[in-house]
């Protein structure tokens, strides 16, 4: 079985203050911003991982490809998924700013079309743009069926299907999807048995979370394979099709204030606030 | 000269800082107050090879280079320096050394339990007489046939609560200063070793340092570490790796001090602003921050003049002197800043400041260390 993990680097979450907008509002600064791996991403690659390999034997039942697209820096996030214990990296070339989710997809339909996998498993948004668009897009090109905002994960022996619980407004919806599919992942993916592959004995159970690396992961990932394509190499229309009229920072938090009584706390969320 | 960090270097800053701030520093209060040691952290860190950081991988280790290694020992002190401790003891005064000096026998069945974590390691040289002067040692040990007999006392055992291999420095030839004592692997199991109680702490409390006795230890000759004789060569050329082990943790330590000051800093409000916006206070962090990193860099030179194969001995001794000083001024500072709350268990700066004023004292107090490096500037 061959999984590809489509990766975006993302601004740390704890950089907020940092973040600028550009004079004319056109453009978000990325200037002296950490970065890291989508977290809903990394949950992919540890769900990835699960299916496919057995944590304790290093028994592998299929290959994982993690592919980003993105400024030569995310090589960096790229080795981090494969020191996670990913097989192998792919990067796409192409600044933030010329990229949405359409461009975003129909790369990956390129990468899809080379590779040829069975599954292509990702986060169901980034926490940057927060679009929530790239998978669904990308099965409907690819005439895919899909399965968003998987909660859990449970495949046959024969890796044929995924029978996948949705986590949906009110609750949990469960479908079945023939591979080749799309499956995108919400963060319940890396609870303790959320993937079950019918290989892995029940008792064997996976912790809390995406995996750590470990140093020995981290020593292989150096020498692990990385193809660099750019957009043009693989022949992406890379027409936009969401324009960015302005960005804005949002208001900055004004100071709270402290009540005398129970009573006017209760008469201020009901009348100021409305959340009673 | 390169002086930035590798992308694998920053790989692994990134990947054990991840660790150690969800795992580690959660469990700092709690080992620090009960003095209890995490058996389950423990093997998550075993499972992440961080009890084989320098050691290569046919012997389980991870196979790190010497920076690699301090970044390692340095975010594992910085969320939780008990932790540090045992990790930095373990991989830099206990298992290196079996690696250095062990015959491929002795590699085999020490040194790959110790690299993959199923085994802690201790390093004991100090007694009661007898530590910064190691022509004091009193430990005996008399050969008898195929076996060495071990009688002493060894004191302030770091991991000595939980270890399963002990490196014992003992005197094999009474009557010869220096070349009279060597050094043998000696399993916690083994008859006539005892541990005595947990010392009670002022800093350090998650590690459970206690004393190691031998009363008619009797040891294989196999368990020799070298030749008979060794004993002052494996301890000087381990004490100069032990010392940037504690560098790396003291830096760590310093270092989580000025994380926590700074963030202090800018949420305390006197005089109606944040205190992070009067001179005083920036005087402290600018002094800290400046110091720590030039503790940083003393350390990774020292590392990779170590890597390279040259002669450390002066640089990680100036490495091991500054980062525990720096340590020690950093969280003093960091309690200062903090004010009364400072001086409470409700901030983790009390205990920066307990944990940092060890590493002045062990692996050579910073007296011995200015003697190290004087003793190299005046003869060279």
């Amino acid at each position: 079985m061959k999984i590809i993990v489509p990766m975006k680097r993302v601004p740390d979450p704890d950089n907020v203050d940092k973040v600028k907008i550009s004079s004319d509002g056109k453009r978000v600064s990325s200037e002296g911003l950490d970065w890291k791996p989508n977290p809903f991403d990394e949950y992919a690659v540890e769900a990835a991982l699960r299916l496919v390999k057995d944590s304790g034997t290093d028994k592998t039942t299929g290959e994982v490809i993690v592919a980003s697209i993105g400024p030569e820096e995310a090589t960096h996030q790229v080795r981090w998924c494969l020191a996670m214990g990913a097989d192998r990296g792919i990067l796409v070339l192409g600044d933030d700013h010329e990229l949405d989710a359409s461009v975003v997809a129909r790369a990956l339909k390129k990468l899809v079309e080379k590779e040829s996998p069975d599954l292509v498993l990702m986060g169901k948004q980034a926490v940057d743009g927060d679009s929530n668009q790239t998978a669904q897009i990308l099965a409907g090109m690819l005439g895919w069926p899909q399965a968003t905002f998987a909660g859990r994960i449970e495949t046959p022996a024969d890796l044929s299907r995924a029978t996948v619980t949705r986590e949906v407004d009110g609750g949990c919806a469960t479908v079945t999807v023939k591979f080749p599919a799309v499956i995108s992942v919400d963060v319940r993916i890396v609870t303790p048995q959320a993937v079950n592959n019918n290989m892995i004995p029940p008792d064997k159970l996976n912790r809390d979370g995406p995996r750590y690396a470990s140093l020995t992961g981290i020593m292989k990932a150096k020498k692990k394979p990385m193809d660099r394509y750019t957009l043009e190499d693989l022949g992406v229309d890379t027409t936009q099709r969401v324009k960015t009229i302005s960005f804005s920072q949002p208001p900055a938090r004004s100071g709270g204030v402290i009540l005398d009584t129970v009573g006017e706390l209760v008469q201020r969320l009901k009348e100021e606030a409305r959340v009673l | 000269m390169h002086l930035e960090p590798t992308m694998k270097q920053a790989v692994i800053r990134r990947s054990v800082r991840k660790f150690a701030e969800k795992r580690l520093a959660p469990a700092a209060v709690e080992m620090d107050r009960t003095g209890d040691f995490r058996w389950d952290i423990a093997e998550e860190m075993a499972r992440l090879q961080y009890f084989g950081l320098e050691i290569p991988a046919r012997y389980g280790g991870a196979g790190l280079d010497s920076v690699s290694a301090a970044i390692v020992i340095e975010e594992i002190s910085r969320a939780n320096a008990a932790v540090g401790l045992c990790v930095s003891v373990h991989n830099s005064v206990s298992a290196y050394p079996v690696y250095l000096f062990g015959s491929e026998e002795q590699r085999q069945r020490f040194l790959t339990p110790l690299a993959q974590g199923k085994k802690i390691g201790t390093f004991c040289l100090t007694e009661p007489n007898a530590g910064s002067d190691v022509s004091a040692l009193e430990t005996s040990a008399i050969r008898e046939g195929e076996e060495y007999i071990l009688n002493g006392n060894k004191i302030f055992v770091t991991n000595g609560g939980i270890s399963g291999i002990n490196l014992i420095f003992a005197k094999t030839k009474p009557a010869e200063k220096g070349k009279g004592f060597s050094v043998f692997i000696v399993e916690s199991e083994r008859e006539g070793l005892e541990k005595g109680p947990i010392e009670d702490l002022m800093g350090m409390r998650g590690n459970p340092v206690c004393p190691v006795s031998l009363r008619d230890c009797r040891v294989p000759s196999e368990n020799l570490l070298g030749v008979e004789g060794d004993g002052l060569k494996i301890a000087l050329s381990t004490l100069c790796g032990g010392r940037l082990g504690i560098a790396a943790q003291a830096l760590g330590i310093a270092q989580a001090s000025l994380d926590a000051s700074i963030k202090y800093a800018k949420e305390r409000h006197q005089f109606g602003k944040a205190i992070s916006e009067f001179g005083a206070i920036q005087d402290f962090l600018a002094e800290v921050g400046t110091r720590i990193e030039a503790g940083r860099l003393l350390i990774y030179r020292a590392c990779d003049l170590k890597e390279k194969g040259n002669n450390y001995t002066k640089e990680s001794a100036m490495a091991k002197v500054y980062a525990s000083e720096v340590a020690v001024d950093a969280t003093r500072a960091g309690v200062q800043i903090h004010g009364g709350y400072g001086y409470t268990k409700a901030y983790p700066i009390e205990r920066f400041y307990r944990d940092a004023k060890v590493c002045e004292i062990y692996e050579g107090t910073s007296e011995v260390q200015r003697m190290v490096i004087a003793r190299s500037l005046l003869h060279g």
